[in-house]
């Protein structure tokens, strides 16, 4: 049955990958001989390293993904764990507020940051109620950070919760009985059974910090990542052969750290890319 | 069972990162529906700006929609058979296919689109219809739709099942409509569900592939956000919030009866 | 591991309903002598566990209960106060830690200095007779390697007791029958106080000083094994042990008499029922006959036959023999029951 088999699968699989092909693969490769076939040639794609500015948008990037990371894994670490474990009345609620914004795009979140950091935002109202100044950070790397912070949170509480459950509480019975304290179990038990699943999710939450675009196009102007570079120079500047490149960096940097999450966390990653 | 004072305090954490999260949503929600943001709700509630939403920006809440439905018919013809071929060869073909196939997820939504552009750019009567911004929503749509309903047909035996259905006699049509689709149902609905919402929301590579004929909402939005003033903005992101947040709630309520 | 570190326990008036508001144990009475091992045994759902998980503090019985470890009130002690020592029916090994890491982990929270607790880790492998794994990681080891690594984890800290949870379950028989004899001998040989939950008769027989039998959230039976098997307290004791056959009768002129035969029964009470354990009935020649019946059913188990025998009732009775005679369906069997067998309830 199996040799027969065969070109049956292949008959089905051949839509998908047609398209794929022909709509990913063909354009991608173009984009890539583009990228080298620019004024500079190959060397352009040495030319985000050399180029000052495109250096310092890309660090600035990752920067920036790096302390969006940092500071969701520890936000939703400690709100997913607190959620995973605890039952009270008012949980589904939490929860369901908590994971809304999943699928808000980053426009919509650039407007999120708006209504809390801009001109009229909360934030600034708050702070002008208590102390008389009234900042407006929407619109810098603070806002993008809020931003980030903003769809990053809901995706890496729901891998959170996801694998709190799946740990084996005799696990912690058993270190207990062996004397450990609360922190104790946190650390030696908890922490690094959680591990695989914050690495994943880490991973993807930078990797989509990297390549996000909504977001910084909402709020504009003055922010200098690699995403709006890149858009820059197609519309504005039309230097199609560094647009491509610097795209193509940004794709081959963003997918090397999935891969990385990949092997590390298994087939269990989130699908919410 | 006693309640540690962490308990509390967590608890406050979180109901803390809640209101970071909503309170945003409540307050454009409110700016949409209030005749003037900065005079708040004492300036009274209005349907004016969700009027003036709809006559300005109607076309792009149909084309989303649009986009979207055609979408999902894509995604089901091109990835239930992928999954399917997925589950039955564990290859390294099949291995790579699927690595291939998380690749638009993987690399920017802006690379994708300039990569589109670039090489079909030139055909005038592609570029400018709503099929284009279609392929980009296909191209990245469809890794979950393959991705859920290949979960689903790895965790039954879908060899024994289909071994029994031709014992019986089932041709590979029968078996396949007869058996295996209906015992993936639920990968397949939530992969619907997964397809729809992400649709909706596209907006990295919408935005380069749109032309000013084929706008979707997430473009509008930003269009809006942009040049409008702050009360249409929230009227058209309540519109927004309207269409995606009952998908939202199906897809929890979903995944929460899998698990 | 001297015998005066080992706490007698005592449980008094502990019950524990559940969130969800399932009763899992009326209120017990318990108590357990210093070094002795009393298992508890019972069906699934019967409360041994909720009852072990009670004296490790991993629960707290209702209000009004008490758990004591020697005279000392640990009721409101959680377990990582109460210095025993628990081996879980899933081993519950670290699995990033190796197996050393895994036997030191108790000393490490200790604050036992680095010399002396590498010191007590290898007299526990040695103990144990896993020296050579010790710097194994936990997913290369086999069930049975994981249990001894689990056993010397819970020995190292030199517990006051020693809470075993249906420890040898996920091994296969031969394995769990050699790892049987081998926690019998360390049990004994280290005089320690030790409470071993199993669903496994065999198993509580051969490991308990006491047995606690139990039944949906009561005690039915405490005893030792001998009294357990020959004195059942009550039905279900009687069933759950062993094979138990039941005679319906009754008692007239001195003998009881059913629908096989008549007993010698010189008993007070009039019964309607009498019981005796198959290895109690001889199959004799008619003439010593004090029961009759015709086979329906045997069964050769190579180093017996099992005979089902009808015409006692609605139950057959089952009888056990090791002869060599090849008994069929239809034959015509003779009992006789030994002297002093016969039990009634």
């Amino acid at each position: 049955m199996r040799r027969a088999e065969t070109p049956r699968l292949l008959l089905l699989i051949a839509p998908a990958a047609a398209v794929f092909a022909a709509f990913w693969l063909l354009p991608m490769a173009r984009l890539a001989a583009i990228a080298g076939g620019g004024p500079l040639g190959l060397a352009a794609y040495g030319a985000v390293i050399a180029n000052p500015r495109y250096l310092q948008s890309l660090i600035a990037t990752i920067l920036l993904a790096a302390a969006v990371t940092g500071a969701t894994l520890i936000i939703a670490g400690v709100a997913g764990l607190f959620l995973a474990r605890n039952r009270f009345p008012a949980r589904g609620l939490l929860v369901a507020m908590l994971t809304l914004p999943l699928a808000f795009p980053g426009v919509v979140v650039g407007f999120m940051v708006i209504m809390l950091a801009g001109r009229q935002g909360l934030i600034g109202e708050i702070v002008f109620r208590l102390s008389g100044s009234r900042p407006v950070f929407a619109y810098s790397m603070a806002g993008l950070f809020l931003g980030y912070l903003y769809f990053s949170i809901p995706r890496v509480i729901l891998t959170v919760m996801a694998a709190a459950e799946k740990l084996d509480p005799a696990l912690e019975e058993a270190a207990r009985s062996l004397g450990a304290g609360h922190w104790r179990v946190m650390r030696d038990v908890i922490v690094p059974g959680l591990a695989p699943a914050l690495v994943s999710s880490g991973a993807i939450c930078f990797a989509t910090a990297m390549g996000a675009f909504g977001t910084a196009f909402t709020l504009a102007t003055n922010i200098d990542v690699l995403a709006m570079t890149i858009y820059t120079e197609f519309t504005l500047n039309a230097n199609l052969a560094m647009a491509a490149s610097l795209s193509l960096v940004l794709g081959l940097v963003t997918w090397l750290v999935l891969a990385l999450a990949r092997s590390v966390a298994g087939p269990g990653v989130a699908a919410a890319a | 069972m006693r309640r540690a004072g962490g308990f509390y305090a967590q608890l406050a954490f979180c109901a803390l990162v809640c209101a970071f999260l909503i309170v945003p949503v409540i307050l454009s929600v409110s700016a949409g529906l209030t005749v003037n943001f900065l005079q708040g709700v004492k300036s009274g509630l209005t349907l004016r700006w969700i009027g003036a939403v709809w006559s300005l920006y109607s076309d792009t809440i149909s084309l989303s929609l649009l986009v979207a439905l055609a979408c999902l018919g894509a995604t089901l013809l091109l990835g239930v058979p992928a999954a399917y071929v997925l589950a039955k060869r564990q290859t390294r073909w099949t291995r790579l296919a699927e690595e291939l196939l998380v690749l638009p997820v993987a690399v920017p939504g802006l690379a994708t689109a300039l990569a589109l552009i670039l090489l079909y750019g030139g055909f005038r009567g592609f570029r400018t219809s709503w099929v284009f911004i279609l392929v980009g929503h296909v191209l990245f749509t469809l890794p979950f739709m393959v991705r859920s309903v290949l979960a689903v047909l790895s965790s039954i035996d879908l060899k024994t099942l289909e071994e029994g259905a031709a014992s019986l006699g089932a041709s590979f049509a029968q078996r396949f409509f007869g058996v295996v689709l209906p015992n993936c149902r639920s990968g397949i609905l939530a992969g619907a569900l997964m397809v729809v919402t992400l649709s909706i929301g596209e907006f990295n590579i919408t935005w380069m592939l749109h032309t000013p004929l084929t706008k979707t909402l997430p473009v509008g939005l930003a269009d809006s956000y942009a040049s409008m003033r702050l009360e249409i903005g929230s009227a058209y992101t309540i519109v927004f919030f309207l269409m995606i947040v009952p998908l939202l709630l199906l897809l929890q309520r979903f995944a929460g009866e899998r698990r | 591991m001297n015998a005066s570190e080992a706490a007698s326990i005592r449980l008094e008036r502990c019950a524990k309903t559940f969130a969800d508001g399932t009763r899992a144990l009326e209120p017990l009475e318990l108590a357990i002598a210093a070094g002795e091992t009393v298992v508890l045994l019972g069906p699934s759902g019967c409360g041994k566990t909720t009852t072990l998980r009670l004296i490790a503090g991993l629960e707290s019985p209702d209000p009004g209960g008490r758990v004591l470890f020697g005279e000392a009130d640990v009721t409101a002690l959680p377990i990582e106060r109460r210095n025993v020592g628990m081996v879980f029916q899933s081993y519950a090994l670290f699995p990033n830690l190796d197996v050393r890491g895994n036997v030191g982990y108790g000393l490490k929270v200790r604050g036992l200095p680095a010399a002396e607790r590498a010191a007590r880790v290898e007299e526990m492998l040695a103990m144990m007779q896993i020296a050579p794994l010790a710097a194994r990681r936990i997913d290369q080891l086999s069930g049975g390697q994981r249990q001894r690594v689990a056993l010397a984890r819970a020995l190292a800290v030199r517990p006051r007791a020693l809470l075993l949870d249906e420890p040898l379950t996920a091994l296969d028989a031969k394995l769990r029958d050699q790892l049987r004899l081998e926690i019998n001998a360390l049990l004994r040989r280290l005089g320690i106080t030790a409470v071993y939950v199993t669903h496994d008769q065999a198993e509580a027989m051969a490991l308990g000083d006491r047995i606690v039998v139990m039944s949906q959230g009561r005690v039915a039976q405490i005893g030792t094994p001998r009294e357990i098997y020959r004195a059942p307290a009550d039905r279900f004791v009687a069933d759950f042990i062993g094979v138990m056959n039941r005679l319906a009768g009754e008692v007239r002129d001195g003998a009881f008499v059913c629908a096989a035969g008549r007993l010698p029964w010189n008993g007070k009470a009039p019964v309607r029922e009498v019981l005796f354990r198959p290895e109690d009935a001889a199959i004799v020649a008619a003439a010593e006959a004090q029961l009759t019946g015709s086979v329906a059913a045997a069964i050769f188990l190579g180093d017996r036959t099992r005979l089902s025998v009808d015409g006692f009732g609605a139950e057959p009775i089952i009888v056990e023999t090791s002869g060599r005679h090849v008994f069929a369906p239809g034959d015509t069997v003779h009992l006789r029951i030994a002297e002093g067998a016969l039990l009634s309830l």
